[in-house]
């Protein structure tokens, strides 16, 4: 089973958590740091796998870990779960945030935090992996997020309005018509 | 889109905060703006709000008061609301608060709900935080909705109705039919989730695996169709069709080959087929591959199969990729007690990943070694293990310690090296031992008395190179006290002889007593020692004297007491001296793996600084010193039994130590009865009082004929509710004319407190005529009771 989910940067602020198993909220805060502090000090060219902490579940869970740019992905997982299978995951999520954000980084995440969450729903569920088929869960969350705009109602439709508007691809219509300097060459008339 | 907008803006606030006071701040007005939103009811923000109070959360904040919120939420009609109410509930809400019955009955009619949108909302809210009444109301629509929807919400459903059967395993037999005809399913998510239900399934009943022991034949086959399909671009992972679901399948075989031949029978192929055309060079291959040796190892395999397996191992170790060694040795760990010889092939490996840089690698490395470590390898795993301590990452020290000392205690070849590989240990890692490593040791040092010189040589070497590993000066204290003839006397067959003057020797217990380095205990230890050094030694005892007497003063009341009952003496009783501080005898051992003995036994086995000389039983509380020295001054000549009571030390740092203090018996004149007398033998019994459930009797047999008795023994038996525990006597010959004694001593376990009773059968010969007799005791002397037990 996988305990908790964590996403946080190289200075440890959260960009995303998620308990499968309940902790209170300082203990929460409290294995976010102890996890940053045990993952940071992690050379580049070790393994992904660590052991040690003793907040979340004692001797049986392992942190597994992987680095990627400034962002640190931590999944916590107990013995029922096979390691590299987890590794292996990491990737499919973040292969998945990439197609469902178009190139992620750091501030997608950061702004978008509710998108990943459901994301994340498709794929993990309840501490057990769900579905490990990236074009399944992208097909999937897509749908959602359409049924979720369709049925905006009328309180979404002025903003809906403005943001269509900006979005509308009307040609130029030009303002100034700057006829310049024209010359007219008249044609010389004979005189009758 | 409208919510998320709202969302950006706040974050983009919060962001452009400079501080952590400014963020706080920040947070507060955000916080007090969404509670007055939630206030206002419904006006098409709330989803927003929420949304703010989610990530507001995740920074750290408090954000209880959003739960109600998230209830009305997901009672809403509007999917986007659903969809942030139900996400708040599970980041909010948990099975302790009480607001999540609340959302039971939405989310049962969100189950029936025509968009399966919405069902899967409800089913992943079920799923992650569910409490147990929930799963229970819920439990028959889940079972629906495993049976007869699209295999996106059946894949859900399985995995819902795997938190239900953790949750609450009696309604397990409620899924077992449908669990097995989802075998059949194409769909691979739903695949994935019914193996893993139906794994669940068969860890709570031993009956359920029993039936889905006739599924290994369909497994197999899903397992040939994934491992030779074509390329499949769906669940193609590294050219791995779906390794996922192999290693989830693989997993599932495991559990129901495991003891079984008939299921081992039907997976041997399909292992083998898997272990041989698995492509291992991406992660993904070593993930299947991994599980497969573990499967192999695990079920009833052919033997042919077995070695493949090891030899994969092997092979994995070798790799260069650092998580493929880790998983490797993980999983060899695991096959160790089985396949210890398999296993033993690749020590040289493993032995040399200890010395890899990763902390992680080094663990599982530590471990491993630790258990290969036998008879025939000690030396040259523990060559290997120490130069591991001196470079180890500090917090696998204390394990490698315990880890080197229990293998030291279980394989070492000789004494000389036993001593000398703990003295190792203690110079390099002295603070990450455990604290029976100082008492064991020097159990351990007695009882090798041809090393006595040697040890204390070593030892004193090493306290003057370094005093600050607190375990080794408190050994090397102790041997100097006991054995500083031995060091004076300079010579030692076993290293290059050095002499040492008893100047030297003062000097360096004077350090260690006044060093800011040594600890209260360390600082006992040598002052004990110096004071046994006065029998010892020769020119210096007024040397002694002078340290004694400075320490009669001293703030730390442990090191006062000690210097003042020297002091005493040296004063009153310098008669005694030399019997007082003579060599202590050889201690029993009463280490914790050790099975023998409890700890009422015949000498008390704990920290030797707190055993003061006991054959005087002098340096006790001082309550008592009194009566003590009375005793002593009286000259019986009953040998005073070495009884535990006057071990226990006043000030000792553990608390335990002082309960038993207090529950324990004072060493008050102990009374003896005759209980037989016939022939001239006569048999005395004394009793002490351990606890308030346990007795230890004392049975001494005297001889007054003009022959010795020969072939004296005892047999003793108690009402059937008490346990009795003879120790062995002292000999089985009595002396004629009482200038002996037989002792044995007998311990009464009497946990239900009836009377004690306890018949003893005594035979002996004596002028070649086999004598027996029998005698009962109803009733046994009463010791005096301690003050602090409430007499009847």
């Amino acid at each position: 089973m996988i305990k908790a989910i964590l996403i946080f940067n190289n200075h440890g602020k959260p960009r995303l958590i998620r308990f499968y198993q309940y902790f209170a909220e300082d203990m929460q805060q409290q294995i976010i740091r102890e996890t940053f502090h045990l993952v940071s000090k992690r050379d580049d060219n070790v393994c992904n796998f660590l052991e040690g902490g003793s907040l979340i579940g004692g001797s049986d869970y392992k942190l597994i870990y992987r680095h990627y740019a400034t962002l640190y992905f931590v999944f916590c997982v107990d013995s029922s779960e096979s390691e590299l299978g987890i590794l292996d995951l990491i990737q499919v999520f973040v292969e998945t945030l990439d197609k469902c954000f178009e190139n992620v980084c750091e501030l997608d995440l950061i702004f978008h935090m509710d998108k990943v969450h459901y994301i994340l729903q498709e794929v993990v569920m309840g501490g057990m992996v769900l579905e490990t088929n990236m074009n399944e869960i992208v097909a999937q969350v897509e749908l959602q997020n359409r049924m979720e705009k369709s049925e905006g109602g009328l309180s979404g439709a002025p903003a809906r309005a403005v943001s269509a508007v900006k979005n509308m691809n009307l040609p130029e219509i030009p303002r100034n018509i700057n006829i310049g300097d024209i010359n007219i060459k008249v044609p010389s008339l004979s005189p009758f | 889109m409208p919510s998320s907008v709202r969302l950006q803006e706040m974050i983009r606030v919060i962001r452009s905060a400079r501080t952590q006071g400014e963020e706080r701040g920040i947070i507060q007005k955000e916080c007090a703006d969404i509670r007055a939103q939630f206030r206002q009811g419904d006006n098409g923000e709330r989803s927003h709000s929420l949304a703010k109070l989610l990530y507001v959360h995740m920074l750290g904040y408090p954000a209880h008061f959003g739960q109600m919120e998230c209830v009305r939420l997901i009672a809403s009609t509007r999917y986007s609301e659903k969809r942030i109410g139900y996400l708040g509930a599970m980041m909010l809400l948990d099975e302790k608060q009480d607001a999540s019955l609340l959302i039971t009955n939405s989310i049962k009619n969100d189950l029936s709900h025509s968009s399966q949108y919405v069902q899967s909302l409800a089913l992943c809210t079920l799923a992650c935080m569910g409490s147990a009444e929930m799963c229970r109301d819920l439990a028959p629509e889940i079972e629906r909705l495993l049976r007869a929807s699209n295999s996106y919400i059946k894949k859900k459903a399985t995995l819902c109705a795997v938190h239900i059967i953790r949750k609450v395993p009696e309604l397990a037999e409620m899924f077992t039919p449908s669990a097995r005809s989802l075998l059949s399913e194409k769909n691979h998510g739903v695949l994935h989730g019914a193996v893993v239900l139906i794994t669940e399934l068969c860890k709570h009943n031993p009956g359920t695996l029993d039936q889905f022991r006739k599924a290994v034949p369909e497994l197999v086959q899903i397992m040939k169709g994934l491992v030779t399909s074509s390329y499949s671009p769906e669940h193609n992972v590294a050219g791995i069709s779906d390794p996922f679901l192999q290693v989830r399948i693989l997993r599932l075989l495991r559990i129901l080959g495991h003891n079984n031949d008939t299921a081992s029978d039907a997976m041997n192929d399909l292992l083998a087929q898997v272990a041989t055309n698995t492509d291992s060079s991406k992660t993904a291959g070593s993930a299947v591959l991994y599980e497969t040796v573990l499967t192999i190892m695990d079920i009833n395999s052919e033997s042919g199969l077995r070695v493949l397996a090891v030899n994969i191992l092997g092979r994995f170790l070798l790799n260069n990729d650092r998580n493929i060694r880790y998983i490797s040795m993980t999983s060899l760990q695991k096959i160790v007690q089985t396949d210890h010889n398999a296993v033993q092939r690749h020590r040289g490996t493993i032995v040399d990943c200890l010395k890899d840089q990763d902390t992680s690698v080094k663990r599982r490395a530590l471990e491993l070694s630790l258990a290969l470590v036998s008879a025939v390898n000690i030396r040259s795993m523990m060559k290997e293990l120490l130069i591991f301590l001196s470079t180890c990452p500090p917090e696998l020290r204390s394990h490698t310690t315990s880890g080197i000392f229990n293998a030291a205690e279980r394989y070492s070849p000789s004494k000389r090296w036993h001593i000398d590989t703990i003295l190792h240990v203690l110079t390099t890692a002295g603070g990450d031992v455990r604290d029976e490593t100082v008492p064991n040791l020097i159990q351990l040092i007695t009882t090798a008395s041809e090393l006595h010189c040697y040890t204390v040589h070593k030892l004193y070497r090493a306290l003057v190179k370094d005093i600050s590993q607190q375990s080794l000066v408190q050994v090397a204290c102790w041997c100097i006290g006991e054995y500083g003839d031995l060091l004076l006397k300079g010579e030692c067959e076993e290293i290059e002889p050095v002499q040492v003057t008893e100047d030297d020797v003062l000097d360096a217990l004077e350090t260690v007593l006044q060093s800011h380095m040594s600890s209260p205990a360390t600082r006992g230890f040598a002052l004990t020692a110096t004071m046994k050094l006065s029998t010892r030694i020769t020119d210096n005892v007024d040397r002694i004297r002078s340290i004694v007497s400075n320490y009669s003063s001293c703030i730390d009341l442990e090191l006062q007491q000690r210097a003042v009952e020297y002091n005493a003496l040296f004063r009153k009783y310098d008669h005694m001296r030399a019997a007082v501080l003579e060599r202590m005898p050889v201690m029993d051992k009463n280490s914790p793996g050790h099975t023998n003995g409890d700890t009422s036994g015949v000498i008390k086995e704990t920290d030797p600084s707190k055993l003061k000389p006991v054959e005087a039983g002098l340096l006790s509380e001082p309550a008592s010193q009194v009566c003590d020295l009375l005793d002593l001054l009286d000259g019986t000549d009953t040998p005073l039994q070495p009884s535990p009571a006057p071990t226990n030390n006043p000030t000792t740092t553990s608390s335990a130590d002082l309960l038993d203090l207090l529950g324990g018996l004072e060493p008050a004149p102990v009374l003896t009865e005759t209980v037989y007398e016939k022939n001239g033998l006569s048999l005395k019994i004394q009793c002490d009082k351990q606890t308030d459930t346990e007795v230890m009797v004392t049975l001494i047999g005297s001889n007054s004929t003009q022959n010795d008795i020969t072939n004296f023994t005892l047999q003793a038996a108690v009402p059937k509710s008490v346990q009795l525990q003879m120790k062995a006597p002292s000999g089985n010959v009595i002396p004629a004319h009482g200038l002996g004694q037989v002792t044995q001593t007998v311990v009464l376990n009497n946990p239900n407190k009836v009377s004690l009773k306890m018949r003893i059968r005594v035979s002996y010969s004596n002028q070649g005529a086999v004598h027996q007799d029998t005698v009962q005791i109803d009733s046994f002397p009463s010791p005096t009771c301690p003050p602090s037990v409430s007499p009847l």
